[in-house]
């Protein structure tokens, strides 16, 4: 442990403490706490979007598989970019105009069921604890590398204070939290890209002629990791599908004022997105180049202290230690976030809503709020201590996979198709859900022939390691057939106002500018 | 601050009447035409990333050692920002139509 490391890191924790504290004097009903009270700007959730999309999986994962496997790696980066484009144009302003707090408000717009609340909750709990699973151990591994202390004080260290900001700040404190993130990341990656370039004199094909004569051409093409066409198209549908799925992302639609706004975020995420995921190139080959595979491999199996072992390299310990504190920076606003988002399915979605009928007073909202997010923190922190030594980069790319079979088929039927009915959404959510998880459990990320590669030893009856090419069909197909083969049960009158009313709504925005003034 | 709960205010508000305006329909005919043509080609290209990918046309050298899937992910990246902004720009002249639904609709004495 060196003075610098922790002067960094004490110096990101104290910022992030302040807003937090700051913050904290503004959050007091329930719309403070889910949604910032709506008034978060286009810029500013921009930035904490893309703070989402940059967890520690995309920063020290992506340039950890470029270094180790190359353009493989490099798939993630293209597949989280185009993923913008699905949310600008398809998901972001409807989403907006319909919804509340959680995805099942923007369902029940339009099926109030309690069930329909029930499924998209535990879809939406689900999906949190994964990737928040994923990113305790992450950071875990981090912290012990940069100040060797032990895994579950670690843990434990991140987690405390992961409730900390959403417990006094809300959503205020963590979308700050996630900006100033995403600013020192998009920086810290800026600077070791510019470092990166300079020792290959400014020229990209001077690094192709490097890596391509001194490490193989393997690493210039695709093959290192995926073996498949089947397996890196499901991988990216995934990816591209995946993120208008994730509760965490959609959650961010509304704290924003307006679906003007709302696409003014997705906008600013898209290009910091595109700028950050650009220099990942520069990240994955300088780590291959400078670090060289064998220190990588001896730090971390998958790869992920690549990005500060480059750090290391180029500019010795301040570097890295500042790069770490990013790095650390990165894996508590992502986890932030996610809490915030299993304590609204807890607590708004399941207590307020189902349990109680919606008759909570604001204060008793605010409560809940709180009480959901230690649950769910704890929850999250318990199966941390118990995950270190899983392969967490399935656990993320399970995430994305529910999100496009179980959350994206009824967030796109909600809006767009008229013959949608409530026995539909629940058959698509169950649908995309259940064989996401049970096609994973017979996939290779759980059984391999090899001892310790996997969790069990055999081999998997599902060759595919993300299954999303065959669920997410399955989704779309479980929802049409469940509305269809049900539509004479739905009465037809009833069902046609309220699409209606969602059509308009959806489409000019028209509840939400009336009752913003 | 916005005040984003507040549905009841605007039960005033005859969905029926503007879903049933032809100038409703056409714009939103309109919008869709675009945004799911628009997403079909971009989902398009994309998922062609991974399948020609493995195949001889994108492993060629096409600048130095700089291969194909490289020059194409690129494409794609730059495809991204060109569509974003499309989109930005695109999306302007829908919320003027939608306005003129509203203003059309208000005219016509709903509230």
């Amino acid at each position: 442990m060196n003075l610098v490391s922790v002067g960094f890191f004490l110096a990101i924790v104290s910022l992030t403490l302040v807003v937090t504290f700051i913050a904290a004097k503004r959050t007091s009903s329930a719309a403070d706490f889910y949604t910032a009270g709506g008034g978060l700007k286009g810029w500013q959730n921009g930035f904490a979007i893309a703070g989402d999309y940059l967890s520690a999986a995309a920063f020290l994962g992506v340039s950890g598989a470029i270094a180790l496997t190359g353009f493989d790696g490099f798939f993630f980066s293209v597949g989280y970019v185009v993923a913008n484009l699905v949310l600008l144009y398809i998901i972001a302003e409807p989403m907006r105009n319909l919804g509340r707090y959680t995805l099942a408000d923007m369902l029940t717009s339009r099926f109030n069921e309690k069930r329909i609340r029930g499924v998209a909750a535990t879809g939406t709990i689900i999906i949190v604890i994964l990737y928040m699973i994923a990113q305790l151990v992450g950071a875990g591994a981090l912290i012990k590398l940069l100040f060797g202390i032990e895994y579950w004080i670690a843990v434990l260290i991140v987690g405390v204070m992961m409730t900390t900001y959403v417990l006094f700040g809300g959503m205020t404190a963590t979308s700050w939290v996630q900006i100033i993130k995403a600013s020192l990341l998009l920086f810290g990656t800026g600077l070791l890209a510019t470092l990166v370039l300079i020792k290959f004199d400014f020229s990209l094909m001077k690094m192709f002629d490097t890596i391509a004569v001194d490490h193989g051409e393997k690493f210039l093409v695709p093959g290192m990791k995926y073996t498949s066409t089947i397996d890196s198209v499901s991988m990216m549908m995934a990816l591209v599908l995946g993120t208008s799925g994730l509760p965490h992302i959609l959650m961010r639609f509304f704290t924003v004022k307006d679906a003007k706004t709302a696409r003014s975020s997705i906008s600013w995420t898209t290009w910091i997105t595109a700028i950050f995921f650009s220099l990942t190139i520069f990240l994955g080959f300088g780590a291959l180049n400078f670090v060289g595979i064998d220190k990588i491999l001896a730090e971390s199996k998958a790869g992920n202290t690549a990005a500060p072992l480059l750090a290391n390299f180029l500019g010795g310990d301040v570097l890295m230690a500042f790069i770490g504190a990013v790095a650390f920076a990165t894996i508590l606003a992502v986890v932030s976030g996610l809490v915030l988002t299993g304590a609204s399915a807890i607590s708004h979605d399941i207590y307020g809503e189902i349990i109680k009928g919606g008759k909570l007073t604001e204060k008793q909202q605010v409560v809940a709020a709180r009480t959901g997010s230690i649950s769910i923190a704890i929850v999250s922190i318990i199966l941390a201590l118990f995950a270190q030594n899983l392969n967490v980069s399935f656990l993320v790319s399970f995430a994305f996979c529910i999100g496009a079979s179980a959350n994206l088929p009824v967030i796109l039927y909600t809006i767009y198709w008229k013959k949608f009915n409530s026995t539909g959404a629940i058959a698509a959510m169950v649908t995309g859900l259940v064989s996401c998880l049970v096609l994973g459990a017979m996939g290779p990320n759980v059984w391999s022939p090899v001892e310790g590669a996997a969790i069990f030893v055999g081999n998997p009856i599902v060759p595919l390691a993300v299954p999303a090419v065959i669920t997410i069909p399955l989704g779309f197909i479980a929802g049409y057939l469940g509305s269809v083969l049900s539509s004479s049960k739905v009465p037809q009158e009833e069902a046609d106002r309220i699409y209606k009313e969602i059509r308009v709504k959806a489409n000019t925005g028209v509840s939400v500018s009336d009752v913003s003034h | 601050m916005a005040n984003i709960s507040g549905d009841k205010n605007i039960e005033s508000v005859d969905y029926n009447a503007i879903e049933a305006m032809e100038s409703f329909n056409k714009f939103v005919k309109k919008k869709n035409t675009f945004l799911f043509s628009i997403t079909a080609a971009f989902l398009l290209l994309y998922i062609l990333l991974p399948i020609l990918a493995f195949q001889p046309v994108l492993q060629q050298k096409v600048f130095g050692n700089i291969t194909g899937v490289w020059v194409y992910s690129a494409g794609l990246f730059i495809m991204t920002i060109v569509l974003c902004t499309v989109y930005v720009k695109k999306a302007a002249s829908f919320d003027k139509a939608a306005a003129a639904v509203l203003a059309e609709y208000h005219a016509k004495g709903g509230k």
